[in-house]
């Protein structure tokens, strides 16, 4: 197979991108499906707030304010937040170990199409007789009697999108673990590689209880068992228990890849090694462990005894101690720094006081008697948006501007990207801070609305317009993107200029087979000690040009994924006695599954091999007869 | 990699599932797919003993663990799914010695094996189910069924797994391909048999005490 691109129309374009293997495009393709989730989930949260703008109101109706809440967190924790991390990991991972891909580029790809179509499906119950109702964590006492097959599509949703995550977990560790350059050590590995490395041990471990959580929940309802039932002998606590395993790790399996992301534009902007990079990795690998550690503090108030909520509590305070080396090595990376106030930089100084405020928030709910009055209020909404949105949303946005150049070798627009930040910051904690104090004074969360005497109207008023605010940013963030793309700009190689780490020292556009020659990594910040010593190439080679090995694109993927997917709807409808037919789409759909999987065992693939020649040819065609390293 | 280099006992590498990179990650990937596998059992057990012996308040003795459970039919199903696990050694050890035949015969006995413990539990199920011990019966029924249930469902999925294997690979022989995929398999084999000797032990032997 030639791997010389030709020119493609839009069929074969669509077509290219359904079969890929390729890490970068499936990190492109993570990246968008991400963020029209993302949307959707920030359009729920806008109607939620115009609904709260002002006692009373009845701008949507109870039940449907339950359904957009629900659908605002689950869409933001698993089809929004997850993805785009994903789809930095997908970009970036490869190129910061100096692989040619990852190493299941086959499953890769799976991994992306069922959580897309995990999405999808969870998203057509809007169109389907209603969207789940019974909050992002579906406790089962509630979601067992929840009308229609709301939670239904959320069982089965989140099961498909969950399996794909899991997927994209393991083949991230053995990406990690196997597929390093020579030279590079688990101790020069830059720190989104190392966050992404926990990160993905936490997908691990956290996402097979809740893979048993859904299945249980989906046997209550579609056969009868009796797990949550309590008059059959079942406990709903267990529901609680196995969502909280997983949800609590969850929680730093999007935080930590932030951190990471954070680390690398904190070193880079301040043209410093990053400070106590030993510390740093000790404090990851900490806080993935201690992750595991503090579920039941989402259940002071069930009522497990003092006992364990005064293990949990202090277990949870512990937390804080590896968090807060992360954010002094943070601030000393900065210290005697030459910084440069760039976009992600702003978002990196903007991220640190909202981090820190949700920390110590988080801290004073890890108090048990205190937790009593907190639990259920705004004041839970406000600590946990400043460490999500103050966190995590803004490493997105930061490092979308970070690694734009790398991804699509074209750069956001500095200074429209300045005014985003600035709109979605102020936003931001207009719309949360206050949220706070309404928690305090005893705002329940999940209400669809407030009485005019209770004194709560402005702080709501306040709240709404920081979320518009919000919105216009993220307005302002796309139509970055639209000009950015049409002005069509290249700007090759290490755009920022202080590039320290390997996806930095490939020319661009990045060829499809990554590195022309694997590199030799000769200490942590490889690319700058090249630079430093004046290196034009930009990296030492671990061997001669030769023959590159590279997957095959395979279609088997999204076909799995649409027998799977097809196969939920069989399931869903089963339920209801009068629709015999779904039994067919059942067994259809599981069939197209099983037939996909014997046609990967039965038929061998072994790749292709891009020869010498063809490797010149395709650096002449994309640099130019001068080469790619200036 | 070339799939139709031939190997003699000689030349054949001393760890063949890595003998290349692809086998590598297999190799790697698999073990972390078990230890994946061990938090989802151990979720399933955990619920199991939350829910044991638990049901309706009209529920009478007649299915408790003490009463329902017999030892002698666990028992065999056990020595057959342990005697399993050692043919799939033999197997993996004719495969390190390039001795395709032992391979594959082996791996058939492991089949065979695999499908009398899977006849065995099935009929189990049925003889509960003829008393009354239904899935929808009790938290307790539901948890047991589930617990067991997806312990049965792995093995299916081993057997058509390795079937698939030992005809796929029964006209062309060992290479460095297909070894990493007898290793993994019979990792995937051991893991069943671990996890059964988990459910004797927490659900049958405690059971029945």
């Amino acid at each position: 197979m030639s791997s010389i691109a030709k020119k493609t129309g839009f069929g074969a374009t669509v077509w290219d991108y359904i079969t890929t293997v390729d890490h970068k495009k499936i990190g492109v393709m993570y990246l968008l499906a991400g963020t029209f989730f993302f949307v959707l989930g920030g359009i729920e949260a806008l109607l939620m707030r115009i609904q709260l703008m002002r006692p009373n109101n009845d701008f949507v109706s109870a039940g449907f304010f339950n359904e957009l809440m629900t659908m605002h967190g689950t869409t933001m924790i698993f089809l929004a937040a997850m993805p785009l991390l994903f789809g930095f990991m997908n970009a970036v991972v490869p190129l910061q170990i100096g692989a040619r891909d990852v190493a299941f580029p086959f499953l890769n790809s799976l991994g992306f199409w069922l959580f897309f179509f995990g999405g999808v499906f969870l998203n057509l119950s809007w169109f389907l007789g209603g969207a789940p109702d019974a909050g992002w964590t579906s406790y089962a006492s509630l979601s067992l009697y929840s009308e229609g097959h709301g939670i239904d599509f959320y069982v089965l949703g989140l099961q498909i999108s969950g399996a794909g995550t899991l997927i994209s977990g393991i083949n991230f560790l053995v990406t990690i673990i196997n597929m390093r350059a020579p030279g590079m050590t688990y101790m020069r590995m830059p720190l989104f590689t190392w966050t992404t490395f926990v990160a993905s041990a936490l997908i691990l471990f956290a996402f097979p209880p809740l893979t048993i959580g859904l299945a249980l929940m989906l046997f209550d309802r579609m056969f009868g068992a009796n797990f949550f039932d309590h008059t059959m002998g079942g406990n709903t606590i267990i529901w609680e228990h196995l969502f909280w395993i997983f949800g609590h790790p969850e929680v730093y399996i999007l935080v930590l890849p932030a951190f990471g992301l954070f680390s690398e534009i904190f070193a880079t902007f301040s043209r410093k090694r990053l400070f106590g990079y030993s510390s740093m990795v000790f404090a990851t690998i900490l806080i993935g462990f201690l992750g595991f550690m503090v579920w039941a503090h989402h259940m002071f108030t069930v009522g497990l005894g003092a006992t364990a909520n005064a293990i949990f509590a202090v277990a949870t305070m512990a937390i804080a101690v590896p968090t807060g080396m992360k954010v002094f090595n943070w601030l000393l990376t900065m210290w005697g720094g030459s910084i440069k106030v760039t976009v992600p930089m702003l978002y990196a100084l903007g991220f640190i006081p909202s981090f820190v405020a949700g920390g110590v928030t988080g801290v004073m709910q890890a108090a048990a008697p205190l937790d009593y009055q907190l639990h259920d209020s705004y004041f839970i909404v406000a600590h946990f948006h400043y460490v999500i949105v103050g966190g995590i949303v803004l490493a997105l946005f930061g490092s979308a501007h970070y690694y734009w150049p790398l991804m699509f070798n074209q750069m956001l627009d500095e200074r429209l990207g300045k005014v985003t930040f600035w709109f979605f910051f102020v936003g931001f904690h207009c719309t949360f801070f206050v949220q706070h104090f309404l928690g305090l004074m005893g705002m329940p969360r999940r209400v669809a609305t407030y009485g005019a005497e209770q004194g709560l109207d402005t702080f709501n008023l306040i709240s709404t317009i920081g979320a518009a605010l919000m919105a216009i940013g993220v307005l302002m963030l796309v139509i970055n993107v639209v000009k950015t793309a049409i002005k069509n700009e290249k700007v090759g190689r290490d755009p920022w200029g202080d590039g320290r780490t390997l996806e930095w020292a490939i020319p661009q556009p990045v060829p499809f087979y990554n590195f022309r020659q694997t590199p030799l990594v000769r200490g942590l910040d490889t690319y700058w000690i090249e630079k430093q010593e004046g290196n034009e190439e930009g990296m030492t080679y671990a061997e001669p040009l030769g023959d590159i090995h590279m997957p095959n694109n395979s279609i088997l993927p999204f076909i799995m994924t649409i027998g799977l997917f097809i196969a939920s709807f069989g399931a869903l409808y089963n339920m209801d006695a009068d629709k015999p037919w779904s039994i067919f789409l059942l067994i259809g759909g599981l069939s197209i599954l099983f037939a996909c999987m014997f046609a990967r065992s039965f038929k061998d693939d072994h790749g292709y091999h891009v020869h010498v020649e063809d490797i010149l040819a395709e650096e002449e065609r994309l640099y130019g007869k001068k080469g790619g390293n200036n | 990699m070339d799939v139709n280099k031939e190997f003699t006992a000689q030349t054949w590498p001393d760890h063949p599932e890595q003998a290349t990179l692809e086998g590598k990650n297999k190799f790697v990937g698999f073990w972390l797919f078990l230890a994946c596998e061990i938090v989802l059992f151990a979720s399933l057990f955990a619920t199991y003993l939350a829910l044991k012996n638990r049901g309706p308040a009209s529920m009478g003795e007649e299915f408790t663990t003490q009463s329902l459970f017999e030892l002698p039919l666990v028992f065999a199903m056990t020595m057959v799914l342990l005697t399993s696990s050692l043919t799939s050694v033999y197997a993996i050890y004719h495969m390190k010695n390039h001795n395709f035949k032992g391979t594959q015969t082996w791996m058939g006995i492991t089949v065979i094996l695999g499908a009398v413990f899977l006849a065995l539990e099935i009929y189990e199920f049925n003889h509960y189910v003829h008393l009354g011990f239904h899935y929808t019966h009790s938290a307790f029924s539901s948890a047991f069924y589930t617990l067991v249930g997806t312990h049965g469902a792995h093995v299916l999925l081993g057997l058509c797994w390795i079937t698939s294997l030992i005809i796929r690979n029964n006209k062309r022989g060992l290479n460095l391909y297909n070894a990493p995929k007898y290793y993994v398999a019979a990792l995937y084999w051991h893991f069943i048999d671990v996890v059964w000797v988990f459910i004797f032990t927490v659900v049958y032997l405690m059971g029945a005490m």
